[in-house]
């Protein structure tokens, strides 16, 4: 099934064979001689202060090893975080809680269902004080969500959000107050909820640490991302070198984002495993998974768009409110900022915005698939399409006629980012012409005239990813504090073992990405070695060379761009070894066929085997070279990339229930030079999954008290297969020069372009009825009371 | 009961989930947990011949059933075509629900052997997945189900514009 | 998540799970578990004891008894949705079986078990009440008979003492169709149903003799609405007449608001389901 290239074909996915018989090793399949497991005392309010804990009759069951509160655990935190902007998280609530599900005493015993017989058995007394959930009200400071601290963090806004990366950018303000106050322009707005996300990745979190009293050093296994900056807290929570903290990040199952932070449990089972003398398991229920890990979005804002009757944007604005929960974590304040960096979308357009941080009595929230730029997107799109209605033009055109143009990038934005490449009109031509957009529209009109409420909707979008320069990285973040380099910076080791096999080693910790095949893709394409010769090794912290971790859909333009620098390095001295084993000049060594010949003849060839033997052998070595067939290479990317693309579905709203079915659904992405294509296909067809979830599923809905109504997937559906179709993908191509590969990413583009697709298509499908919006999600109910409420 | 063909005999607690009896007492972890409410699918085993979700059943009810997991799927070595289907046709990312999607497959395909898309989307609506979209597992169970019928599977997507 | 402690039983004999039943306050009977467990597992219910009558035979058969078919308490739902009695004399209960859960759900819960638990938002419990179905309730004093529309009495609360078992549902055979439909939590009519709506007719020579419809989801259990029947008694059954009695849907319905609707457009839902069941009981 192969086809002839290794870069840009099909392989089936080395990952494959273990998972699909079940030996993938996820954290809660490994398991340590002597374990305990954990389990956590939640919080049932969303605010109190805490006036006693009873743990007596906790650790007095048989079984149960040890109870820790705040007291115990105070100087372990707080829990660093890598924007280190409003409360951090104390490891254990102290004195007060914050969120519902909050952790407020943590149980250590011989297995899970003794320790949850504890955590059944300790009382505390709670003294409730006022919550503060709705983001407006939490922007008015009127009831604070830590007493005597006001709820508003910091707003990005303004023209130097970003001293020593932007130049001071223009006001674009006052031009579009004079847009607006001209006779001939219009100016639309709406309001619009961003609603609240859980994540949801299907492992649930797991931990298991293990404290070497001998050797000194931990070791922990984590569903995590990030395991290089896990190590690096932990050593200095524990005043460790790093090099004494060995994290394994095995087969993670789905990360989205959630597994991007360091949380209080990691730290907690590394401090009762040392504590004990035993290892120390906690796994996460779903049902406290919505509390014990972040959640995501969580936005209320306006757009405003204010352009000509004939489609030229004059002026955008967004002016939102960012739901951050109750305490900073990893990213939390900077996800409203990743937004930010899009909220152009693909449209040279004046931009005015401010994006206000507040904190709530919910649980935090912080990256989730996409991490701000679906938001940005969404309001973007949704607020082109409500003026392209007004002014009567058809969306496409109105977005065809405020596009970049090709011949304009590098381009430098409204918020002053520089964008690498981009073909806009010509991917959404390429889209319009694939989906038959004028049949299409005349499929709906016919439908609309039987008295049907069909619609097509559109959206266009940008991403940035891949991010450089480390400069950012750098800017008032806190990356030291937390033990590791403020760096987005890439990294991989190649390495040609004397028998001619590759090991290739990286910093990334992927999470279902298929990092094993691309990777070796990568390596094989250069060095002519056989895919099934090559090993990808990644996330243990022991082995692996520094890296940031899988999240961004940086990993294959950073990391994968490190490991073929590395890999060029190697071809270049096998060159060498193998020009001195054929008596020829090293440039005019070819790699083929699992080996190298001299150009123009053939028959003179060696082998891979036994250029790696000789490499490991002094005395069969060009004079003066050093041994070994290995390089590690750090890549360092002078800028983000942009990826890009355009959606389109169609969609029939039943009138009488409000019931949305999607009838058709296409995507047009554009990602640069594409590796694996079936892999990346594989990313778009997930992330559109998880946009056209909060379209019409998902909800964290809270109470006024900050009780979390949908705890368990029964009340937070996400989708299922019998709620989706298939998706019909294609793609442009439009390389980057970033990096050398010349790719973008594409682990989130899905999910920023889905979204606002789906609702602006049930938009067009009820416009006959005078309907200009309904916030997500889509249930049948919300679209209902809109087709009820135009009715009147 | 019997798992994979093997008999094994043990006391339980009566609290014990069958899950929790085949990923602790038997060390079968290809099965897995996703959830408390019987939403996900992660943890989907076949027992006499139906497919349940494992985390939903206490181990002394399975007392002299025939279970089956993703562990006892291939045969000597050899791949289950519903395993084949989802390595070919890119049916899993992370893996973690592979096992219970695999389950759920098998199962349907030992009831249905030429499910339509659409039986195929509810023969696995029990079982979440967060990565793929479902797309490519729909693709995967019509490749094992023409395979297992003898027929060439369908051509993948990647070959055929969509 | 894990339950906490309890003792387990798995009687061969319905008067052995009855005396065990009686013996113990704090137990509770299992079929399929399906709606139990999870309770169990979240430790919002903690019986003291299990009585698992998975093991008690004769249970797990539908039967045709002449003038009714009987499903009896291990009857799963994926049986009842296949059996081919059910699906000729009471086609609302095969659909509403059809439409329970998901595929794991139905091959391990029980049509019975589900009925017990008279769950607000089940399928099976409107179809019942639609069918006119009886309830054969096993206590301590032996056997009694419960009318399906008087069987669930609120909020997973059924007529059920709680020494006795369900032990069969008898539906009786006649009347010129049944139906059920719903909308399902995800659209559709995926998960439990935000509205339901089971319809059970009797037309004879062009006229609508007799006519029960049962609603779920909406209000505070599923009930009959009997002014639906009674409203479509002496029509064609035509679809404006069908549309006149739907109007009547929420007749005696005690409202309930949940995440998935408000109290108005639940009731608007039941009006528009009730329709679609009784428009496809005849037919249409």
């Amino acid at each position: 099934m192969s086809t002839t290239s290794v870069l840009g074909g099909v392989v089936r996915r080395k990952e494959d064979p273990a998972l699909i018989r079940g030996e993938g090793l996820y954290v809660d399949d490994i398991k340590l001689p002597g374990e305990l497991a954990a389990a956590f005392v939640r919080s049932p309010f969303a605010h109190a202060r805490i006036s006693s804990i009873d743990v007596s009759a906790a650790i007095a069951m048989d079984g149960v090893h040890a109870v820790y509160t705040a007291d115990d655990v105070r100087h372990l935190g707080p829990v660093l975080a890598q924007v280190a902007v409003g409360t951090l998280r104390p490891p254990l609530a102290d004195g007060a809680v914050h969120h519902i599900g909050e952790a407020v005493a943590m149980v250590v015993a011989d297995d899970r269902y003794i320790a949850q017989d504890a955590v059944d058995a300790i009382f505390v007394d709670y003294d409730p004080l006022p919550a503060v959930v709705d983001l407006k009200a939490a922007a008015a400071d009127e009831i604070q969500a830590h007493e005597g601290v006001s709820n508003v963090l910091l707003a990005w806004s303004g023209q130097d959000w970003w001293p020593g990366v932007t130049d001071e950018l223009p006001d674009a303000k006052p031009a579009i107050e004079e847009a607006k106050a001209r006779d001939d322009t219009v100016t639309v707005s709406l309001e619009m909820v961003n609603q609240r996300l859980i994540p949801t990745a299907i492992e649930p979190r797991a931990v298991l640490a293990n404290w070497h009293a001998g050797y000194g050093s931990f070791e922990l296994w984590s569903s995590t991302q990030i395991p290089h900056a896990l190590a690096g807290a932990i050593a200095k929570i524990f005043g460790l070198p790093s090099n004494k903290v060995r994290v394994v990040a095995p087969e993670v199952g789905g990360g989205f984002g959630l597994k991007l932070n360091i949380y209080p449990d990691e730290i907690l089972c590394c401090f009762a495993s040392k504590e004990l003398g035993r290892p120390v398991r906690w796994t996460e229920t779903r049902r406290e998974a919505p509390a014990s890990s972040i959640q995501g979005r969580g936005w209320v804002g306006t757009a405003t768009i204010v352009g000509t009757r004939d489609g030229r944007i004059l002026g955008y604005e967004l002016d939102a409110i960012c739901d951050m929960g109750a305490y900073s974590q990893n990213f939390t304040v900077a996800i409203p900022l990743l937004g930010l960096f899009v909220a152009p979308g693909q449209y040279d357009i004046p931009t005015a915005y401010t994006l206000t941080c507040v904190v709530t009595n919910t649980p935090t929230t912080d990256a989730y698939r996409g991490a701000g730029r679906p938001e940005a997107a969404y309001y973007l799109e949704r607020i082109i399409d409500r003026y392209a209605r007004e002014i009567g033009m058809d969306p496409a055109e109105v977005r065809k006629k405020n596009f970049w143009q090709p011949d304009q990038f590098p381009a430098t934005t409204a918020v002053g980012l520089t964008m690498d490449s981009g073909n806009y009109a010509a991917n959404l031509d390429a889209l319009l012409e694939k989906v038959d957009y004028e049949g299409l529209k005349a499929r709906r009109d016919a439908a609309r005239a039987e008295g049907r409420l069909v619609g097509i909707g559109l959206s266009s979008y940008v991403e940035v990813c891949g991010f450089g320069p480390s400069a950012l990285a750098g800017l008032g973040f806190s990356w030291s504090e937390y033990g590791q380099p403020a760096a987005f910076n890439g990294s991989g080791v190649v390495r040609v073992n004397p028998d001619g096999s590759c090991t290739v080693i990286i910093g990334t910790g992927p999470s279902g990405q298929g990092h094993e095949t691309t990777w070796a893709q990568i390596v094989s394409d250069q060095l002519g070695i056989e895919l099934d010769q090559i090993e990808v090794l990644h996330g243990d912290t022991a082995e692996s060379p520094f890296g940031v971790g899988t999240f961004g859909s940086r990993s294959l333009a950073v990391d994968g761009t490190a490991t073929y620098e590395a890999s060029a390095r190697v071809k270049d001295k096998a060159a060498a070894i193998a020009a001195h084993l054929l008596e020829a000049a090293p440039e005019d060594i070819r790699f083929a066929d699992g080996g190298a010949h001299v150009a123009g003849s053939p028959d003179k060839t060696v082998s891979w085997p036994e250029i790696a033997t000789s490499a490991y052998q002094p005395h069969t070595l060009p004079d003066g070279m050093e041994g070994g067939l290995e390089s590690t290479a750090v890549f360092s990317p002078g800028n983000a990339t942009w990826p890009f693309g355009s959606h389109l579905a169609l969609v029939e709203v039943d009138p009488d229930t409000g019931n949305v079915e999607i009838l058709e659904y296409w995507a047009m992405d554009d990602c640069g030079n594409v590796v694996n294509p079936m892999i990346v296909d594989g990313q778009i067809h997930g992330g559109i999954a998880q946009g056209i979830g909060q379209a019409m599923f998902e909800a964290a809905i809270y109470d006024d008290d900050g009780n979390l109504l949908s705890s368990s997937l029964m009340d937070y559906p996400i989708p299922t297969a019998a709620d989706l179709p298939s998706f019909r993908l294609d793609r442009t191509t439009t390389p980057t020069d970033v990096n050398p590969l010349g790719v973008k990413g594409i682990g989130e583009a899905g999910t920023i372009g889905s979204a606002q697709t789906i609702v602006n298509a049930v938009v067009d499908a009820l416009a006959p009825l005078g309907v200009e919006h309904v916030d997500m999600p889509l249930r049948p109910r919300n679209v209902w009371q809109a087709i009820n409420g135009a009715r009147g | 009961m019997t798992v994979n063909g093997t008999r094994y005999d043990r006391d339980v607690e009566p609290r014990t989930l069958l899950v929790h009896f085949l990923r602790e007492e038997l060390g079968l972890t290809g099965t897995h947990v996703g959830c408390d409410t019987s939403y996900c699918g992660a943890c989907t085993v076949i027992v006499d011949g139906r497919s349940v979700k494992s985390c939903t059943y206490l181990a002394v009810a399975a007392d002299g059933a025939d279970v089956r997991t993703v562990e006892g799927v291939a045969v000597d070595g050899t791949l289950h075509p519903v395993q084949e289907g989802f390595w070919e046709r890119h049916g899993l990312q992370c893996g973690f629900c592979t096992p219970g999607m695999i389950m759920s497959s098998v199962a349907l395909l030992e009831q249905n052997p030429a499910p339509g898309e659409g039986e195929i989307r509810h023969a696995i609506e029990g079982n979440l997945c967060r990565c793929t979209g479902y797309h490519n597992i729909v693709r995967a169970v019509e490749y094992a189900a023409a395979k297992m019928r003898g027929e060439e599977p369908p051509a993948p997507d990647w070959e055929v514009p969509s | 998540m894990y339950p906490r402690k309890f003792d387990y039983t798995a009687p061969r004999t319905i008067a052995d799970a009855v005396a065990a039943l009686a013996g113990d306050e704090g137990a509770k009977v299992m079929a399929g578990g399906m709606s139990l467990l999870p309770l169990m597992k979240m430790r919002l219910l903690s019986p003291a004891t299990i009585v698992d009558i998975g093991r008690i035979d004769g249970l797990d058969r539908i039967e045709d008894r002449g003038d009714h078919i009987a499903v009896g308490a291990l009857v799963r739902h994926a049986e009842t949705a296949a059996s081919d009695l059910v699906q000729t004399h009471a086609p609302a209960l095969a659909r509403a079986a059809s439409l329970t859960g998901d595929v794991q759900v139905r091959n391990k819960g029980t049509t019975c078990g589900s009925l017990a638990h008279a769950d607000i938002a089940a399928d099976q419990t409107a179809a019942v009440i639609a069918l006119g179905a009886t309830m054969v309730a096993t206590g301590p004093g032996g056997t009694r008979e419960i009318a399906a529309a008087d069987f669930f009495v609120d909020t997973l609360t059924s007529a059920l003492a709680p020494d006795e078992i369900l032990t069969e549902v008898r539906i009786p055979k006649g009347g010129s169709g049944s139906a059920y439909d719903k909308l399902g939590r995800r659209g559709g009519r995926s998960d439990y149903a935000v509205a339901g709506a089971a319809a059970w007719v009797d037309k004879t020579n062009g006229s609508i003799t007799a006519a029960r419809v049962a609603v779920t989801g909406v209000g505070t259990k599923p009930m009959l609405v009997e002014a639906v029947g009674a409203a479509l008694v002496g029509t064609d059954g035509s679809p404006e007449a069908i549309a006149a009695a739907a109007e009547h849907a929420t007749e005696g319905v005690t409202l309930l608001e949940d995440l998935y609707g408000s109290e108005e457009y639940k009731a608007h839902l039941a009006k528009v389901y009730a329709a679609r069941a009784l428009t496809e009981a005849l037919g249409g």
